[in-house]
């Protein structure tokens, strides 16, 4: 496993930019999501770091070494594209067993047999080991997939929204089996994703892009507690965080004029009134949707409230996040 | 309104189109059976009128399109030793006596090389070819494969007396590499375009796995493209085949003893003793067979939809 650096990488198509000056340390063995919406540069940073695509500018560092004259065999990653593509002319064994085979491991066959019944174990596709790749369902697919990657021992693991395609359960069983698997072999691994439970059960660090650029890397803890921006306060929680004019409130810093509010930071009994739109009962807390003046806005109560739509309540803030006209954090 | 959808045909239009595909089958493969029966009559069944829809089979045209013969007088015949074999005896009947094998054999031999020659060197270098357009940034590649594809837009005979002078200069008249480079030279355009359209359905993710995998590029033509553009360089190879199986042109002009092929020599037949339709029709017979053999070979290949549903779309 190794430590992948990228400094001032940027990629541009034709006019379009894909990722502008970014500078990231994935250190090693750590478990770093790329979170962000549709275009905002992630699969260009993992197929950078795959070498599948190069850089316009900047370098990819693997182990302290520049690899840009290295070709995607020879960096030794792993990758999980988002479209699962299985090699559809062979059989699941054979697709898993097709990086093992490869000239750059050779692996002798008694241990590529060992390694591939293990992860199919592990993947829970042991009965369908003999099957044609086309003759799985979706999620079958992409746990092939998965599997292939998980083989390996790479320098390092790149998956690209890898769960996207599966049902709830499913989703939720490989999540926490894929956080076992990265942290018992210490791996390290970047993570594509916009599901953001993913990014902050799994994450050991989160960074957030928007438009091409990091905006911010750090925990996930750290960037929902800390966000840098409204952007980045938005990539995470659910639900979402409540952006509302800063003068709804009294005691707001001059500057401000957008109040960041997480669900479970608004008070209930004291301050402004706001009227009950909608209330949603999920067993083990319930959602109260909000009317405050002409905003709406979300927050969270006990199970077993009283309260019921056309109530109304007072509400205040509690340790509110501030931005400025730009969308920036006020400290 | 009758309960039948859309896409579902209606009985009277099942009818139709049955009965619209049954015509064209007959029609087409009528002559076939034609010639198949005059390879089995005697040379006078052959040829009388109304035509014998029923006749007693003979072999007598493949024993003569095997074998050369002579014609022999009763008196000549009276002093040969009796026939030892039944070929022997079946010329025999018709007053001819076998004095070896005729060049039937050689030249089907010949088209065999050249045909399957050619098809494989169309077949190989069109999949190159096709991979590199449909992957690499080739410069004026579109201007490229226009010129390509513009050497199939006037008939290849037009150019036969510069390719005939050119080939008597380089010696490849009567060679069968001449001809296999010949019939590779006028599928090649053919095999790139239809490859390139087979190639270009394969996504792309596929080999970016491999390369990622461990593999080099090549490795990645070899061990992941290849094997889904079967289907294509099947269908292909058909075509390739039968164009060069069946080409009759160039043959005559290009070719006249070693390298000659079957088509051309085919009609010379009909010279030795008189109007032998049975042997003509016996060496075109024989003539149809590798082909159907090649193409219900490959046939499997032809069923399109074996790469289709491992990618999400």
């Amino acid at each position: 496993m190794a430590e992948v650096s990228l400094q001032n990488l940027s990629k541009s198509f034709g006019d379009q930019v894909a990722l502008k000056d970014v500078n990231l340390t994935i250190p090693d063995g750590s478990f770093v999501v790329l979170l962000g919406p549709t275009g905002a540069g992630k699969t260009t940073t993992l197929r950078m770091i795959a070498g599948l695509d190069k850089p316009s500018s900047g370098m990819v560092l693997i182990n302290g070494q520049d690899v840009a004259n290295q070709s995607p065999a020879e960096r030794n990653t792993a990758m999980v594209f988002q479209q699962y593509s299985l090699y559809p002319h062979l059989s699941v064994r054979q697709n898993l067993a097709f990086p093992l085979k490869s000239p750059m491991l050779r692996t002798p066959d008694n241990e590529i047999t060992r390694k591939v019944d293990e992860v199919a174990e592990v993947l829970q596709i042991s009965h369908k080991l003999d099957n044609k790749a086309t003759e799985l369902s979706g999620g079958e697919m992409q746990r092939v997939s998965i599997g292939r990657a998980l083989v390996r021992s790479p320098q390092i693991y790149l998956m690209d929204e890898p769960l996207s395609s599966l049902d709830a359960k499913l989703r939720s069983d490989l999540r926490i089996e894929l956080k076992r698997i990265q942290a018992s072999l210490g791996a390290t691994m970047l993570y594509v994703t916009h599901d953001q439970i993913e990014a902050m059960t799994m994450a050991t660090h989160v960074g957030v892009l928007n438009q091409g650029k990091l905006v911010q890397f750090a925990s996930p803890r750290e960037i929902y507690e800390n966000p840098v921006s409204v952007y980045a306060a938005s990539r995470l929680g659910s639900p979402k965080i409540n952006i509302l004019p800063a003068e709804l409130f009294p005691n707001a810093p001059n500057a401000a004029t957008q109040i960041g509010l997480r669900p479970e930071h608004i008070r209930i009994g004291e301050g402004q009134a706001a009227r009950v739109g909608r209330v949603e009962r999920l067993g083990d807390q319930t959602r109260l949707h909000l009317k405050l003046g002409e905003n709406d806005l979300i927050t969270l109560t006990d199970a077993h409230t009283e309260f019921a739509k056309g109530d109304t309540l007072k509400i205040a803030p509690q340790s509110p996040l501030y931005f400025d006209v730009s969308g920036d954090r006020i400290q | 309104m009758s309960g039948h959808s859309v896409t579902e045909p209606s009985n009277r239009q099942k009818w139709i189109s049955g009965l619209l595909v049954i015509t064209y089958a007959v029609i087409t493969i009528m002559p076939l059976l034609w010639i198949i029966a005059t390879g089995f009559k005697s040379p006078e069944d052959a040829i009388s009128y109304p035509p014998k829809v029923v006749f007693e089979p003979s072999v007598e045209g493949y024993v003569n399109l095997f074998t050369a013969r002579t014609r022999v007088t009763p008196s000549m015949e009276e002093t040969l030793p009796p026939p030892d074999t039944w070929y022997e005896q079946i010329a025999r009947e018709s007053g001819t006596v076998i004095v070896g094998p005729s060049r039937y054999g050689q030249r089907f031999l010949n088209s065999v090389i050249i045909g399957f020659g050619s098809t494989f060197l169309s077949i190989f270098f069109g999949t190159l070819a096709a991979y590199a357009f449909s992957r690499f940034r080739v410069p004026i590649k579109d201007d490229l494969l226009f010129f390509i594809l513009s050497t199939r837009m006037m008939p290849p005979i037009a150019v036969a007396i510069p390719i005939f002078l050119m080939f008597r200069q380089l010696g490849l008249n009567d060679t069968h590499l001449g001809m296999i480079l010949l019939y590779t030279a006028v599928n090649l355009s053919l095999s790139v375009w239809l490859l390139k359209g087979f190639i270009d359905e394969i996504p792309l993710e596929y080999e970016e796995a491999a390369l990622i995998d461990g593999y080099t590029r090549f490795q990645a033509f070899y061990k992941v493209v290849l094997p889904q553009a079967a289907t294509g360089i099947a269908s292909t190879a058909i075509f390739c085949l039968i164009f060069a199986w069946n080409e009759y042109a160039f043959a005559v002009l290009l070719t006249s003893g070693t390298a000659q092929t079957a088509p051309p020599f085919i009609p010379t037949i009909i010279g030795v003793g008189g109007k032998d339709w049975p042997a003509v029709a016996a060496g075109a017979t024989l003539f149809l067979i590798p082909v159907m053999i090649f193409t219900i070979l490959l046939r499997k290949h032809l069923l399109r939809g074996i790469t289709f549903g491992a990618v999400r779309k």
